[in-house]
């Protein structure tokens, strides 16, 4: 009896010390993943590889094309994005919205470079008739709209209900009292929401490769191919040259700064929130 | 009978139209790929399933999917046999045992490695964790256990096994946080009764929180297996990209190819509409893959996370 | 009525973070006989018991001082295992709380199997020896491979009574266990720890007072996390010494 104690005992103290060791497990590849970037990367940053084009040895093509592909995606996936989570929020109470919601949900799960072979089937192939960033920016808020929607949702549903009586009981039109009141109301979770997508677009590489292919040259216009940071990576990785393959350390290490940025930025916003 | 048209249901109206879009999205990505892949299905049929060749030569065409359709779900299960027992470990470290202090910087640390985007988790494992794998575990493994088919063949790093240890790296964030969330709505009542008959912290967490949460669990684990399966980047930069017969995934140590990684390696350099086709149709089996799990994956997750506080029964 | 000690506590404070909820708390519990808590909530009267098995500390950032003794020993004492306190001191919920991925059976059992005992005959006695002392035998024992939730509230909770007796414990904690029954339930329940008493030292807290009267022996006031006055369960009720412990039993206050 003693003795079977002492083994439940023992259990208890080794699962305490499995699950810790779990965690460091995890811990090592986001550990090696930063420190690797950090060390291979910053040696490449300098003023000429951040600006200057393909041809030179720089990624400035790559960085502004990702700036475009984030500001072109926002502007096509926010408001789309933010409306439908307006919808599931606002009128979600019934058949039509819980079934949209689902298609949502599973949207966000979607693989990637299916979202790219549809992209390419109707934009490049049957709008633009070549690699554009338009193509690119199309598949990207494939996968911005369900994130966006989501967070939207869940942002408004956190606004208090007496803030929407308050303003009916004025007198104010729902519609009215949603955008004036509500959307401002949550504008917080809205834009934390909307930073996150960013941060996860900003990464994709699958959905681009087949609409955007690439370019050496700053922006060459809406109907030609263009670059873009993960892109180039990839592109880079798969080169023999150790300067190429260099470059490609020296884009993940911008790439990664920038999303750890919205990262960051993201958790000062939502301070406080995974406190229990 | 005549219907007052007002802002509101102006509005309402419209919302409820772009709230659509999702599903026009998924409704014209299976069209796309059903239409792009007609030609391929009709010339093949069932086998494009079975089949293993990829030859795109005129005159012996031959497209079979089968190779990289084991091989996603080979790099899959790699992924849930390592990933999942982390990603447990974890989850419960977080929501049963680590003190506050603790707590909160190990769940952001976590929440980071799911920032990461694919591309750069496959350069580090293309650069870093080849090296570690080849070294570490392929020789070693190979020398003494070779005779096994699964660990023959001339280990490289560039292979199913490094694409199976990448997607546990990174299923872990997903599994982990969502079987938090199942353990965190485990009823503390619960706990407390098993405490209050002398069990130990271990014995609550294994046969009350664990049983209790179960299918919310699976459903973690499903929803893991969906990210495994779409993954691309990653896996494209480690597997080694077999082609044809070759792909078949017979060891564990030899290059292989999944349907993504199929897909982003040679759709834009498909020169023939039979071959891009066969991309395509590789895409639906992927897309139709993907939704099958995750639906199921929906299904659990929701309804345990709905049942809050309620008896499971 | 005299009796011998089974558990003490000596100057115990408790707190969450920092709001203390107990204070100074010096009371001893006698073997065999029923102690009520009473008091209005908020008071410490849950805190209390949960002290008494150290369940109080499993809430984050709970701490105690002071000493709590079983038999004399010191339960805090630094050797001494909260495990197998708890088997020592069972306990009995607000809400019912059998385990719900559990039959009937498996609620009674699970506390032995932990400890080691298998399938078999000798199990399957002590499960109906529990059954039957928190008279649940009769209505379930053609039930017992059903779930554990399957059955009422007031069968719940006897349920949970039969699951604390299976591991043999010395002391019955029971916090308002009571509180979610209709009266009928309740009034078996009542007559049950009157029963328990012949075998068990039993400590229940409620905020009903008749109910104190009518099942306990002795009882303990308590207030603003205070022990105002503890005495036999009549003298008390009669004749309180203090005069918030009357306007309290007379409904002035709580």
């Amino acid at each position: 009896m003693l003795n079977s104690y002492s083994i439940r005992k023992f259990k208890n103290k080794a699962a305490y010390v499995l699950c810790l060791c779990c965690v460091v497990i995890a811990v090592v590849p986001l550990a090696s993943i930063l420190f690797e970037v950090i060390a291979r990367g910053a040696s490449q940053l300098s003023i000429q590889f951040l600006t200057s084009n393909g041809l030179e040895g720089g990624i400035g093509p790559a960085i502004q094309g990702t700036l475009i592909l984030i500001g072109l995606t926002s502007l096509i996936g926010v408001p789309i994005g933010i409306l439908s989570g307006v919808y599931l929020a606002e009128f979600g109470d019934n058949k039509y919205a819980s079934t949209m919601r689902t298609i949502n949900d599973i949207l966000t799960e979607f693989p990637s470079i299916v979202v790219g072979i549809t992209a390419f089937s109707i934009i490049v192939i049957g709008v633009t008739g070549s690699f554009s960033p338009l193509a690119g920016a199309i598949a990207l808020s494939f996968m911005m709209i369900p994130i966006v929607a989501r967070t939207t949702e869940e942002a408004l549903k956190l606004v208090l209900n007496s803030i929407r009586e308050a303003s009916l009981a004025l007198g104010a039109h729902q519609w009215k009292t949603i955008l004036r009141v509500v959307l401002p109301a949550a504008r917080q979770g809205l834009v934390t929401g909307t930073l996150l997508a960013v941060a996860r677009i900003a990464g994709e590489t699958a959905p681009i490769l087949l609409t955007i292919l690439g370019n050496s040259y700053f922006f060459q216009g809406f109907n030609q191919p263009m670059d873009a940071l993960p892109l180039r990576i990839f592109l880079n990785s798969r080169q023999p040259s150790p300067e190429v393959q260099a470059q490609a350390w020296g884009a993940a290490l911008v790439l990664i700064l920038i999303v750890l940025a919205l990262n960051i930025v993201v958790r000062i916003a939502t301070k406080g929130r995974f406190k229990r | 009978m005549k219907i007052k048209i007002t802002g509101d249901k102006i509005f309402r109206f419209s919302a409820g139209i772009i709230v659509a879009s999702a599903a026009v999205i998924l409704i014209a990505s299976v069209y796309i790929l059903t239409t792009g892949s007609t030609e391929v299905l009709q010339r093949f049929g069932l086998d494009f399933f079975m089949g293993t060749n990829w030859n795109p030569v005129e005159g012996r065409e031959s497209f079979g999917v089968l190779p990289y359709l084991l091989g996603t779900l080979v790099t899959s299960g790699i992924a849930l046999l390592i990933g999942v027992p982390l990603s447990l470990g974890i989850a419960i470290f977080l929501a049963e045992m680590a003190p506050k202090a603790i707590r909160v910087p190990v769940s952001y640390l976590i929440e980071l490695l799911a920032a990461v985007p694919s591309v750069i988790f496959g350069l580090w494992g293309l650069f870093v964790l080849r090296f570690w794998v080849l070294n570490y575990i392929e020789i070693p493994v190979n020398a003494n256990l070779g005779w096994i088919p699964i660990f023959s063949g001339t280990p490289f790093g560039l292979d199913i096994f490094t694409a199976g240890i990448i997607l546990a790296i990174m299923i872990i964030p997903t599994v982990a946080s969502v079987s938090r969330e199942v353990i965190s709505a485990v009823p503390n009542s619960i706990r407390e009764g098993a405490y209050s008959i002398g069990a130990t912290k271990w014995e609550v967490i294994r046969h009350w929180v664990l049983s209790y949460g179960r299918s919310g669990i699976l459903g973690a684990i499903i929803l893991g297996l969906g990210r495994a399966i779409g993954e691309t980047m990653a896996v494209t930069m480690v597997i080694g990209n077999a082609v044809g017969p070759n792909a078949m995934p017979t060891s564990l140590f030899q290059p292989g190819q999944t349907l993504p990684s199929l897909i982003a390696n040679g759709f834009l350099e498909a020169p023939t509409p039979l071959e891009k086709s066969a991309y395509i149709g590789a895409g639906l089996v992927l897309l139709l893959l993907s939704l099958l799990i995750n639906i199921l994956a929906h299904i659990l997750v929701t309804r345990v996370l709905k049942v809050k506080g309620g008896a499971v029964e | 009525m005299d009796t011998t000690e089974k558990m003490k506590t000596e100057n115990l404070n408790a707190w969450f973070g920092p709001k203390q909820a107990l204070k100074e708390i010096t009371l001893s519990i006698k073997a065999n006989v029923v102690t009520a808590i009473i008091g209005p909530s908020g008071c410490g009267k849950s805190t209390f018991i949960r002290t008494l098995n150290r369940m109080h500390e499993l809430v984050p950032e709970a701490r105690i001082s002071g000493q709590v003794l079983l038999d004399g020993q010191n339960i805090y004492a630094d050797e001494v295992d909260p495990v197998q306190i708890r088997r020592r001191v069972g306990m009995v919920f607000q809400k019912p709380n059998p385990f719900p991925t559990m039959s009937i059976y498996d609620n009674v059992a699970a506390g032995l199997k932990l400890a080691g005992a298998k399938k078999g005959q000798a199990l399957d006695e002590i499960v109906q020896k529990s059954l039957q002392q928190a008279t649940l035998w009769d209505e379930v024992k053609d039930d017992l491979r059903k779930p554990g939730t399957s059955i009422s509230g007031g069968q719940q909770q006897r349920l949970c009574i039969a699951r604390a007796l299976a591991v043999n414990p010395e002391v019955i904690l029971m916090d308002e266990p009571c509180s979610a029954l209709d009266p009928i339930a309740t009034a078996k329940i009542e007559t049950l720890i009157r029963q328990l008493a012949e075998n068990y030292t039993v400590v229940i807290v409620t905020h009903n007072m008749q109910q104190a009267a009518r099942v306990s022996d002795f009882t303990a006031f308590f207030y603003l996390g205070k022990l105002i006055e503890y005495g036999e369960t009549n003298a008390l009720f009669e004749n309180p010494k203090s005069e918030l412990t009357e306007k309290y039993i007379t409904g002035k206050f709580g």
